[in-house]
């Protein structure tokens, strides 16, 4: 297991590398002088030095290059335009509601997931695993920024049970926002439960263990479902990652005062050290979920470490 | 002939098709279909229901909402194409050469490829737009950077299968230059899951398109975009819900279809390709 977990993580260091290069590179890829885009049209020949040498611009691009490396190291992202602050401590404020709102999201994908998967999996081609499929077909073309504006419609103003936007109203306030993000993971985990799952009802040890006595529940439930749920464990664990995304859209429709917000204002208020760092950490976590998803399909399914 | 028969007879794959068809017709036709000019405003009836004269209502400026659908489904197909041309073309290309190859063109190319694919969804476009500036050549630009990791993956990987074989190394023997054989033997071979590829490709990428303007970062106003008409739309829910509900329906229908279409095709094309998306 220590073999296997260096050597995924010597995998992840060109990578991560490669990363910080592209989030590096960003700033020189906007159009003409950017410290002239910047400092914004019409801004005097001093504010436009000034933003050139607070961003560094003025230095060759190696020197930029390694000061930028060198500062992550120390844990300094840099300082945002708009507010003066330290962009790090924004996105510490800002971390905890996008990560709650994802885990929130897995949740309301679990609770409909697990049971509609393994329904239509044991009454497979009944007309439950029908409208389980038509579900499933229906949550993966939903647009999230066409699925939340109809949930307020119907729960925040319609019949008024939930805040129609922000975080301040507790648990209330989440709800609506996890069900918009967890629908499209629902629809996919449903599928892949099904699939999963019916495949081991075909195995012989489910019949075997029938044979023996056992109930067909227990069958299910004890012997099956366990080894159905190793693909599914991996999905759930990777597709976390892809939640990170669905979050920049979810938050900006219920104004959700997360990391996927506060880039989407960054990048609306040209806020290029805030922008650069809310896609860094994004960028970075995703990775760091991918890996320990790795992980842990290497745990549930020995044969992986082999290969 | 016979293929396409038995692949009209289902049901999502002919849902698909149908559904295609009118989205590529509503684009085609839009001068003609669309009932009034998708830009005149009439402030004084704004957010109004709809209505006989106005099917799906009018929006926060007083335009008809209908008009605005059929044009937007230029802007979202022009942004699909253009992607799907830009990315397949790179990709196909890319991967070609990295698979044939093989050696520092393959390393450098894939290695390119995974830190890519490090990124979750669209945030790299995000990011490209962001510091390059919202617009439509620019959401383009960017979903087609991103857009041909799919194409040199899998050509790559279909390349290193083809190479190999005996009629490859035939032409070789022949004489037959390496462009000659790329092209000539072994890019006919790939042909029908790159088509899948684009199909499924053009509805990610209207989705896309649709996620970017949503967030303000795509298709600027007054151009019909069905992600801008649906940001508008969020301002007066509760007010004029229309709004929200016949551009967000338009974007499902479109990326439904197409997603029902490249399904149906990778069966009609050749199934054992299935594995591969």
């Amino acid at each position: 297991m220590t073999q296997y977990i260096i050597r995924r993580l010597l995998q992840m260091i060109p990578i991560t590398l490669g990363i910080l290069t592209l989030i590096f590179s960003l700033i020189h890829l906007i159009p003409g002088d950017p410290a002239v885009q910047i400092a914004g049209e019409g801004a005097r020949p001093e504010d436009v030095h000034a933003v050139r040498v607070a961003l560094g611009l003025d230095q060759p691009l190696w020197k930029q290059y390694i000061t930028y490396l060198d500062h992550l190291a120390h844990g300094n992202l840099g300082t945002s335009f708009r507010t003066g602050t330290s962009v790090a401590k924004e996105i510490r404020d800002r971390y905890p509601a996008t990560i709650q709102l994802a885990l929130g999201s897995m949740l309301v994908a679990l609770l409909v997931a697990f049971p509609l998967g393994i329904i239509s999996a044991i009454y497979r081609n009944s007309w439950i695993d029908n409208v389980a499929r038509f579900f499933a077909l229906i949550g993966v073309s939903m647009p999230s920024f066409w699925f939340g504006p109809l949930l307020i419609i119907a729960f925040a103003i319609n019949h008024p049970w939930f805040p129609v936007s922000g975080r301040e109203g507790g648990f209330k306030s989440i709800v609506l926002p996890s069900v918009t993000m967890g629908l499209a993971l629902a629809a996919i985990l449903t599928r892949m439960i099904r699939v999963s799952l019916a495949e081991e009802l075909n195995q012989l040890y489910v019949t075997t263990a029938i044979a023996k006595g056992v109930t067909r529940a227990k069958a299910i439930f004890r012997h099956a479902l366990k080894n159905a749920l190793i693909p599914v464990i991996t999905i759930l664990a990777l597709q976390f990652g892809s939640l990170l995304t669905g979050a920049i859209i979810t938050e900006q429709i219920f104004s959700w005062p997360g990391l996927g917000r506060l880039l989407v204002q960054s990048i609306t208020t040209r806020d290029y050290p805030q922008v650069q760092a809310s896609i860094l950490v994004i960028a970075l976590t995703y990775i760091l979920v991918n890996f320990f998803s790795d992980l842990l399909y290497g745990v549930v399914d020995p044969r992986i470490k082999l290969e | 002939m016979k293929r396409f028969k038995r692949l009209l007879r289902n049901f999502a794959f002919t849902f698909g098709l149908v559904l295609t068809v009118l989205l590529v017709l509503a684009a085609l036709a839009a001068p003609l279909l669309s009932p009034y000019d998708p830009d005149v405003q009439d402030t004084s009836r704004r957010l109004e229901a709809p209505s006989h004269e106005h099917l799906l209502g009018l929006d926060d400026l007083g335009r008809d909402v209908l008009s605005r659908i059929v044009w937007g489904a230029r802007v979202s197909l022009r942004v699909g194409f253009s992607v799907v041309i830009l990315a397949s073309l790179l990709g196909v290309t890319l991967g070609a050469i990295a698979g044939y190859f093989g050696g520092a063109a393959d390393v450098i190319v894939m290695r390119i490829c995974d830190i890519l694919l490090a990124f979750p969804g669209i945030l790299l476009a995000i990011a490209l737009v962001a510091v390059l500036g919202p617009s439509l050549n620019n959401v383009i630009l960017a979903l087609a950077t991103i857009g041909w990791v799919g194409y040199a993956r899998l050509v790559r990987g279909q390349v290193l299968k083809v190479r190999e074989m005996e009629y490859v190394t035939a032409a070789k023997a022949l004489g037959a230059k390496s462009p000659r054989v790329i092209v000539r033997h072994v890019l006919p071979n790939v042909v029908n899951p790159v088509i899948v590829m684009a199909t499924l490709g053009l509805a990610g990428a209207i989705l896309s398109e649709a996620s970017l303007s949503f967030l303000g970062l795509g298709v600027q106003p007054p151009t019909p975009s069905w992600g801008a008409m649906l940001t508008a739309g969020r301002r007066y829910l509760g007010l004029a819900n229309h709004l929200a509900i016949f551009p967000g329906a338009a974007i499902m229908l479109a990326v439904m279809g197409l997603n029902f279409l490249g399904d149906g095709l990778i069966d009609a094309l050749d199934p054992k390709y299935r594995k591969d998306f």
